[in-house]
């Protein structure tokens, strides 16, 4: 019989798939942002959510216990083992797009994160920590690009107006919560997500109202990252990043 | 190198007599090796040649970005595509400090980047060339960032101060990136069979390329002795090229990996490698445009600065208004600061 995997690597296979994905979106934008100083400032991003992804790959490793480090873990599993949230592998699109979606995970990301600091882990704790002040800079930093943009020209208004309205549906996933999360939030390791909503609501309503982006209603969202179910981009992403891997299988690099 | 083949408006190097008096004066400063600084009085030809220079540069780190940001999504290690993300971001950065040196001989970035798209500026001939495997990142680390610190290290010393400064910030990451290349490569030297041979089939397509880097024979660079003079250029092409080579045949052996020159043997009486003849028919046809990626890189560059454009006009659009509000708000507050909440 084969034993099922600890609750605490399920969950810290989410918070890693989640910046795992994100980070590989960004990192694509690498050398082609609108101006220098952008460029730069993406991959920076980009290292901090694959900087954080390599720690809760490497916890989840270790939490499993069977010798996966955060390689075996980033290339070595296909899209349905993959448990981050459908929003990050959404395309990079145009600039709006991309800080739409970069500003709806920051602002649940860092809310989360501050919560995780003080997790009943001490792990877990650690790395929330470390994170934590990488994850406001960015929210500060694609919160003023969704009022740049919102609030610029025309055109720039009407992209980042229909990034929202694109993104909306996928906003709704961030906040569901299952049995692992309440048991593992009971013991104070995690956090419910349902209780992420307010803090993410606030900024987000604060935050359209100064881009003059009227806030998209909610209904029908999409789901099931978390469970493997994935939108058809997350296979495309996957194989880029795994290419190697798949053609050389198990060297060291 | 970063910089090849720059004009100097000088088919010779004119003698001491032959200089106005302002120009005697502006050599013996850079004789008694003074820095020049900004708003200093220079011959406009100087001006105009770091312009030309420093923007070459900056066009070259910026191009540069390309080639190997083309890995960056599919690096085979977490830890290696950060180390190579971190490394294109630092490149980014010196195109950054390169492109504000230039600014203060009083030129706007966005006109040295105008011309860049419209075919009228060059960058190294070495970003003409394609990655086609992930031991490419690891040649150019080791061998392109490795003669660019060659040329950039004596740069450090150079006539114009805000030239020299950013050089001293900047190889110190080179320095860097040469150490990160060098380790990827030895990686694939120590792994599987497959690795190596793929190490060895970028080494055979970079060698050349990295050896013409440092630009054409002396007896070819009628550009030399008046840069020299200007002390924005501290050697000559050949004594980089020999110094090159000369450090990176041992750092192959040492792979275990062979230099593609059948003529390439150490010289007991010189104390150099002797080496074979340098394909230069590739050079100025890859220089004039036809490498196997000029036109690539030059589209990417382009389609990225225009697909831009809608977003650097809001940033604009949205300080103008920001700007505005600012003092409406202190108008009709007596007493405010200015500061908008």
């Amino acid at each position: 019989m084969v034993e099922s995997p600890p609750p605490l690597f399920e969950y810290l296979l989410r918070l890693g798939d989640n910046a795992l994905v994100l980070g590989q979106r960004v990192s694509a934008w690498t050398g082609k942002g609108p101006i220098i100083e952008e460029d730069l400032a993406l991959a920076n991003v980009a290292l901090d959510l694959l900087g954080e992804a390599r720690s809760w790959l490497s916890l989840a490793g270790a939490v499993e216990g069977l010798g996966r480090d955060e390689d075996a873990l980033a290339m070595r599993r296909d899209a349905p083992e993959f448990r981050n949230v459908l929003l990050v592998e959404q395309p990079n699109g145009d600039y709006a797009d991309t800080m739409a979606r970069q500003f709806l995970f920051d602002a649940w990301h860092l809310p989360l994160l501050r919560v995780l600091a003080r997790s009943s882990d001490a792990r877990v704790a650690e790395v929330a920590h470390a994170s934590a002040p990488e994850a406001a800079y960015h929210l500060e930093r694609s919160r003023e690009w969704v009022i740049r943009l919102g609030d610029g020209t025309e055109e720039s208004h009407r992209r980042m107006a229909s990034a929202i309205d694109r993104l909306w549906p996928y906003t709704g996933e961030l906040f569901e919560s299952d049995a692992l999360e309440q048991t593992l939030a009971r013991d104070g390791v995690a956090v419910d997500h349902s209780e992420l909503r307010l803090p993410w609501r606030a900024t987000v309503l604060e935050t359209l109202a100064e881009a003059t982006i009227d806030l998209p209603a909610d209904g029908w969202h999409h789901s099931g990252g978390r469970r493997g179910m994935h939108s058809e981009h997350l296979s495309y992403l996957l194989s880029e990043m795994q290419y190697l891997e798949h053609r050389h299988p198990e060297l060291k690099w | 190198m970063y910089t090849q083949l720059v004009d100097t408006e000088a088919k010779r190097l004119r003698s001491r007599s032959e200089l106005s008096e302002p120009e005697q004066l502006f050599q013996a400063r850079l004789d008694a090796e003074q820095k020049i600084e900004p708003g200093d009085d220079m011959p406009e030809a100087y001006r105009r040649t770091l312009i030309r220079q420093i923007s070459q540069h900056a066009h070259s780190e910026w191009v540069g970005m390309l080639p190997e940001g083309n890995w960056i999504t599919r690096a085979p290690t977490l830890a290696r595509k950060c180390i190579l993300l971190a490394k294109v971001q630092d490149e980014g950065g010196h195109a950054l400090y390169l492109y504000a040196a230039a600014e203060t001989l009083g030129v706007a970035r966005e006109t040295l980047i105008e011309e860049l798209h419209a075919g009228n500026a060059k960058y190294s001939s070495i970003f003409n060339y394609p990655t086609l495997t992930w031991a490419d990142v690891g040649a150019i680390g080791w061998l392109v960032d490795g003669a660019a610190i060659m040329n950039q290290i004596p740069l450090c010393r150079c006539s114009y101060g805000p030239y020299a400064r950013a050089m001293v910030r900047i190889c110190k990451e080179e320095s860097f990136h040469q150490r990160q290349g060098y380790d990827l490569m030895l990686a694939l030297c120590r792994g599987a069979p497959e690795q190596k041979q793929m190490a060895q089939d970028a080494l055979d397509r970079w060698w050349w390329p990295a050896v013409m880097m440092f630009g054409p024979p002396d007896e070819s660079s009628p550009h030399t002795a008046q840069s020299k003079a200007w002390r924005i250029k501290l050697y000559t092409n050949d004594e980089l090229r020999q110094k090159f080579i000369d450090q990176s045949v041992p750092q192959a052996d040492y792979l275990g990996l062979k230099v593609p020159d059948a003529a390439l043997k150490w010289n007991e009486a010189s104390g150099h490698y002797d080496f074979g003849t340098i394909p230069w028919d590739e050079f100025f046809r890859v220089v004039q445009g036809d490498g196997p990626c000029n036109r690539d890189r030059l589209d990417t560059r382009r389609e990225a600065w225009e697909g831009g454009r809608w977003v650097r006009e809001a940033a604009t659009a949205h300080a103008v208004k920001t700007a505005a509000r600012r003092r409406d708000t202190h108008a009709t507050a007596p007493g405010s600061n200015g500061v908008s909440p």
